[in-house]
């Protein structure tokens, strides 16, 4: 089977700063890959290049069989990005943010209702102007996109930031759901103990790099968390000759 | 693409209709506009009618740029632009749909503003078919222009001011082929009108052809 993701010596640039200093990663569906690392790894940027918003300048990117640095828009309707804002209309209604969302993305609208039913959303809430919501309903809402757009890659960059109990237990369930669909999830989260239950491989990242991986078994706890992210990847950081991304687009063009 | 164009005017128009910032403060800026021309050219009341044409079109270019302004802001909003992406939206679409939503916008106003300039500067509206064949097209031009700049100044920090100095000298051409439209259809001369709505036709196919061609590659470096 293809992976969801394969990324190789993948190097991307914002402001022409190397964000990612070429990652490695592979994915496969109906995996769920955590990532974590210390503020500024580059956890996030790796989320964005999977999902074609950030150019992958040297290097190969594949994500759901799309060549990223062939045509990054061709893969976005198919992947579904939960980032640190909820990318919602102020203006529009729950309901009218999860509808056009979908419509949008080309997906049947009948996805809408069960969606806002799923995260609590389709009594009174669904009438109610985004901007007017708490931050753990416009995550939610936000979260009602994805559910309705049903995405073959998920990538989620700290998803259980502001929602309650409840809701995390329901986002978990809904990841749970998605990856036994046969989506992949790619993950980012400093909440170690809950993410950790949920992903098949935790990766650490440090410099723009995926550091090698250390499988574990979906219900241990991998071997990679035993120290904290921010620790090992500084620790890792110092392990690492080409960090300075410069020198590595250099090496890049080069080869 | 017109499917995506559609979905996004609808979109757009939805969030002017909920907000209500057309209504409640572009319009009333356009009006405040006449009024203050009035104000500073009244002691010539003849002059106020000679000049009506040029003082709409220079309210309604004000116009176009907080209506251009206002449709890229709630794109900027909590990341809703990289919703957009996201979306798979055929950025051509995206570029129609939201020129379009300009473009009814600033339809509206010129209608209020053309009530406006009946009342305070006693202008009759002569020539019907060619005042609203020219509203028409400057329109257009207006919406597909603005809608392109917009999508050029809405990555930078300084859009707020950066679009008026970008947009304004572009749409000269639009202020005065529309003035000396409105001028011969006012009965204020006696020029041809419809070669400059023929000149302006030309300025509105050119910035949709460039917005369809172009705004996809904008948006990604927005």
């Amino acid at each position: 089977m293809a992976p969801a993701v394969r990324l190789r010596s993948a190097v991307a640039l914002l402001g022409g700063f190397p964000v990612l200093a070429g990652a490695d990663l592979e994915v496969q569906p109906g995996e769920v890959v955590l990532l974590q690392g210390a503020n500024g790894a580059g956890k996030t940027s790796l989320l964005r290049t999977c999902a074609g918003l950030l150019a992958v300048v040297s290097g190969s990117a594949e994500v759901l069989g799309c060549d990223l640095t062939a045509d990054r828009r061709a893969v976005r309707r198919r992947v579904g990005l939960l980032g640190h804002s909820t990318a919602l209309y102020d203006d529009l209604t729950v309901e009218d943010n999860v509808r056009f969302a979908v419509r949008a993305a080309g997906a049947p609208t009948a996805t809408v209702e069960p969606a806002l039913v799923r995260l609590g959303l389709a009594g009174r809430l669904r009438s109610v102007a985004a901007g007017r919501l708490s931050a753990g309903q416009r995550r939610r809402t936000a979260l009602a996109v994805l559910v309705a757009r049903q995405p073959e890659l998920w990538l989620l960059d700290e998803p259980h930031a502001g929602l309650d109990a409840e809701h995390r237990d329901l986002l978990d369930d809904l990841i749970r759901g998605a990856v036994a669909g046969g989506a992949a999830v790619v993950l980012a989260s400093h909440e170690r103990d809950r993410a950790s239950a949920l992903a098949d491989r935790t990766l650490v990242m440090a410099g723009g790099q995926v550091v090698p991986d250390r499988r574990a078994p979906r219900s241990g706890r991998p071997e990679a968390t035993s120290a904290p992210p921010e620790d090992a990847s500084a620790r890792l950081a110092g392990n690492f000759p080409s960090l300075d991304a410069s020198e590595h687009l250099e090496a890049a063009h080069v080869a | 693409m017109w499917r995506d164009a559609a979905l996004m005017a609808g979109k757009d128009l939805r969030i002017e209709a909920r907000s209500r910032v057309a209504t409640n403060q572009v319009a009333p800026f356009a009006v405040i506009v006449l009024v203050l021309f009035g104000f500073a050219l009244e002691p010539d009341r003849n002059f106020l009618q000679t000049a009506a044409p040029g003082l709409f079109w220079v309210a309604v270019l004000f116009c176009s740029v907080l209506a251009v302004q206002r449709s890229f802001a709630v794109e900027a909003a909590d990341a809703a632009g990289d919703g957009l992406r996201m979306s798979g939206l055929d950025p051509a679409g995206i570029f129609l749909g939201k020129a379009a939503a300009v473009a009814l916008e600033l339809a509206a106003l010129e209608a209020l503003l053309a009530v406006g300039i009946v009342v305070f500067y006693s202008t009759s509206l002569t020539g019907v078919a060619l005042l609203l064949a020219t509203a028409a097209v400057a329109t257009i031009g207006l919406a597909a222009c603005g809608t392109l700049y917009g999508v050029l100044a809405a990555g930078l920090r300084v859009r707020e001011t950066l679009l008026p100095l970008l947009i304004l000298p572009v749409v000269a051409p639009v202020l005065i082929g529309a003035t000396r439209a409105w001028e011969v259809a006012l009965g204020q001369s006696l020029d041809d009108g419809w070669k400059w709505v023929t000149l302006l036709a030309v300025f509105a196919v050119v910035y949709v052809t460039l917005g369809v061609l172009a705004f996809g590659t904008l948006l990604e470096e927005a």
